[in-house]
């Protein structure tokens, strides 16, 4: 699970934050929605580890991870935090299968190659695998980065902006889809977005303004 | 699992990838080549010069003295008396004194008069047989024997001159007693023999190889009156009549001797002509003094080899430097090309390294990500270029086999050398990723990842 306390964050003059607490349990989903420019990308950054907060407490598992050291905060990611990105990144020169095997590796030192496969035969990428992911569909390449995120049974998921490149049909069975895994796995999932569509699929809500 | 990441990497780009391992294999094979062929000449030319304090001969090029004589890589300077040349070796200074007389070539492998001592000073064992005592026996190079199948007994003629196809001397033919174990020096591709024989050969003492004007008034004596005679019925044809002193002297090296002077009886040394002497001093100072008595005194000089194969050296060095040089400039260009290479691809490699970080990577690991996936391209350049260099090396090592009788071993290495090549190949690799690591190192992925 996780939950913040009072998180205060800064880009320099102007642009400062302070986002309201959050908590999202095991196996549940936390959506956060707000306009263009609110912050949804920067909180969901400050969650991951990607940015630092000012102040205030971001505990994922009864870990800190805003006083955690840079390296061990590196580590901490792979291991703990899966990253759903809207856009999907991959390492070009290596095949699907290749990336997810890579993100185990980063995560926990091991290459765990047949839970790769069996994760991406179960988001109905089987015909994929030895595929480079730029010769993969925009959706199959987010279903690659999905399998990616969760390679690792991470406590936290974080996506954003899963489905503002999908059409409806297509957002939604991504939202189920997250949602039923985040469940699957265990780990606490939260979803950033201004996509109205998803607003009315998930009841744990907190808009920013 | 980095290194399998940069190794997938570098092939992913194949066009940058192989125009910079072609460069660094160009820079590395030229001084590879380069320090191959320096180290081997330079070891090859020392060797044969151990323990020749000066050669006596002809007045002439010093530098040219040393090579044909010492080297047998050049024509002789010209011919020395050898009564002349006999008080200088019989002096109480000299250690030992190795006379010379080049006679004729068999298939391009020279046919030298000499003394015993001339194995002796090249550590030359007999593999097979033994040492020419009587004239017209041999003891032949262990290359020579190899490259011409001979054995122990086996008759051959002799060419005059030292090229292959020079007139053969077909009245006396020379007999095997012996080979010569492999000493890696020049004996080794020489055919060696008493130097009466050569003189039989010869016309009694007018072995005119490389004689010039000037040694050839001294050298005229009963000897030549025996020359005239025979040559006088025959008028002026084609061969030149050298001891006309009253016309211009246009005969040259290819001198003929197309008549049969069947004189194998007694050959005395009285107006005898030898090439040259090689001279080991007791007495250190005589090794200066030499150098400026004898051509002060006599119509010979006496040359110091190592004075002359340091002379060499540095006349060679400055072309061997203009391509260091060259192949510096090469890998030069080839580090730029590592570095464009990286540097063009950041843009588009940074959302991947972003990935990487989110995904558990350290900033250390992409930092070494960068510099590996240089240093692959660099290490393969380097084991090219050091191949490469070698099969270059073979390529000249032929051609030299067969003009100078010089030979390269590309199997040999140079460690130090060698070693420095591949630190330097290496600190190229780092520097050009220097700049690309250090911005994937810093790289903000928040920033990165944001302004998709
Ligand atoms: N690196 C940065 N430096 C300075 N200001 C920044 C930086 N990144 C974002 N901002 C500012 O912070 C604010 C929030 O940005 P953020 O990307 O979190 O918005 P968002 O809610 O995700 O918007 P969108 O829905 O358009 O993605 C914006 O006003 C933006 O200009
Ligand atoms: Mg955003």
């Amino acid at each position: 699970m996780i939950s913040t306390k009072n998180i205060a964050f800064s880009y320099g003059k102007g642009t400062s934050f302070n986002f309201p607490d959050i908590v999202a349990q095991k196996g549940s989903t936390l959506l956060i929605t707000g306009g263009s420019g609110k912050g949804k990308t920067t909180l969901l950054h400050l969650l991951g580890g990607l940015l630092k907060p000012q102040s205030g407490e971001i505990n994922i598992d009864n870990t800190n991870i805003a006083a955690m050291p840079d390296g061990r905060l590196d580590n901490f990611r792979g291991k703990n935090i899966g990253f759903v990105l809207q856009q999907a990144y991959f390492v070009e020169s290596l095949t699907v299968l290749e990336n997810v095997v890579l993100a185990s590796w980063l995560g926990t030192g091991r290459q765990a190659t047949e839970k790769a496969k069996a994760l991406l035969v179960q988001l109905g990428l089987q015909d994929q695998l030895n595929k480079l992911p730029s010769r993969l569909s925009i959706g199959q390449q987010q279903r690659v980065s999905i399998a990616r995120a969760l390679i690792n049974d991470p406590k936290l998921l974080l996506a954003d902006e899963p489905t503002s490149s999908l059409d409806d049909e297509n957002a939604l069975t991504v939202a189920d889809m997250l949602d039923r895994l985040a469940r699957q796995f265990g780990t606490a999932l939260v979803i950033v977005t201004h996509d109205q569509r998803l607003k009315d699929r998930f009841l744990n809500q907190i808009n920013l303004s | 699992m980095i290194t399998k990441i940069a190794w997938k990497n570098i092939w992913f780009k194949p066009l940058n990838t192989l125009l910079s391992i072609i460069l660094l294999t160009a820079s590395v094979a030229i001084i590879t080549l380069l320090i191959l062929l320096q180290e081997q000449f330079e070891k090859k030319f020392n060797s044969n010069v151990e323990g020749i304090d000066l050669v006596m001969g002809a007045q002439g090029s010093p530098l040219q003295l040393i090579l044909s004589a010492v080297y047998q890589v050049d024509a002789p300077t010209g011919n020395i008396s050898y009564t002349e040349a006999k008080t200088w070796m019989d002096n109480p200074f000299v250690e030992t004194a190795i006379p010379l007389a080049f006679g004729d070539n068999y298939n391009g492998f020279k046919i030298v008069g000499t003394t015993p001592a001339y194995l002796e000073h090249y550590g030359a064992k007999m593999a097979q047989g033994k040492i020419f005592r009587e004239n017209f026996e041999v003891v032949v190079g262990s290359a020579v024997a190899e490259k011409m199948q001979l054995k122990i007994g086996d008759e051959f003629f002799g060419s005059h001159g030292d090229s292959a196809e020079g007139e053969v001397h077909d009245t006396h033919a020379y007999t095997v007693t012996g080979i010569a174990a492999k000493t890696g020096k020049v004996v080794d591709n020489l055919i060696l023999c008493t130097i009466p024989s050569v003189w039989a050969i010869h016309d009694h003492g007018h072995d005119h190889e490389g004689e010039n004007a000037h040694n050839h008034e001294h050298a005229e004596g009963e000897a030549h009156d025996h020359n005239h005679e025979a040559h006088a019925h025959e008028g002026s044809d084609a061969h030149d009549d050298h001891h006309n002193h009253a016309e211009a002297h246009t005969h040259d090296r290819e001198h003929d001797h197309d008549h049969d002077h069947d004189h194998e009886a007694e050959i005395s040394e009285a107006g005898k002509e030898i090439t040259a002497v090689l001279l080991k001093m007791k007495n250190k100072p005589a090794l200066l003094s030499w150098q400026y008595m004898i051509p002060m005194n006599t119509k010979m000089q006496a040359a110091s080899p190592g004075k002359e194969i340091n002379r060499l050296f540095s006349l060679f060095g400055i072309g061997l430097q203009a391509l260091q040089y060259l192949a510096y400039g090469i890998m030069l260009i080839s580090g730029i090309s590592i570095f464009i290479a990286l540097f063009n691809t950041l843009k588009e490699r940074k959302y991947e390294f972003a990935l990487l970080r989110v995904n558990g990577a350290s900033r250390t690991e992409l930092l070494s990500l960068v510099l590996i996936e240089s240093l692959i391209l660099c290490v393969t350049g380097f084991v090219f270029g050091t191949i490469v260099g070698r099969i270059g090396l073979v390529l000249i090592s032929g051609s030299s086999e067969e003009e100078f009788k010089m030979s390269f071993n590309p199997f040999t290495f140079v460690w130090d050398k060698e070693g420095y090549l591949f630190l330097l190949t290496i600190a190229v690799g780092i520097i050009a990723a220097l700049i690309p690591a250090i911005k994937a190192y810093s790289l903000n992925i928040s920033k990165t990842l944001a302004n998709a």
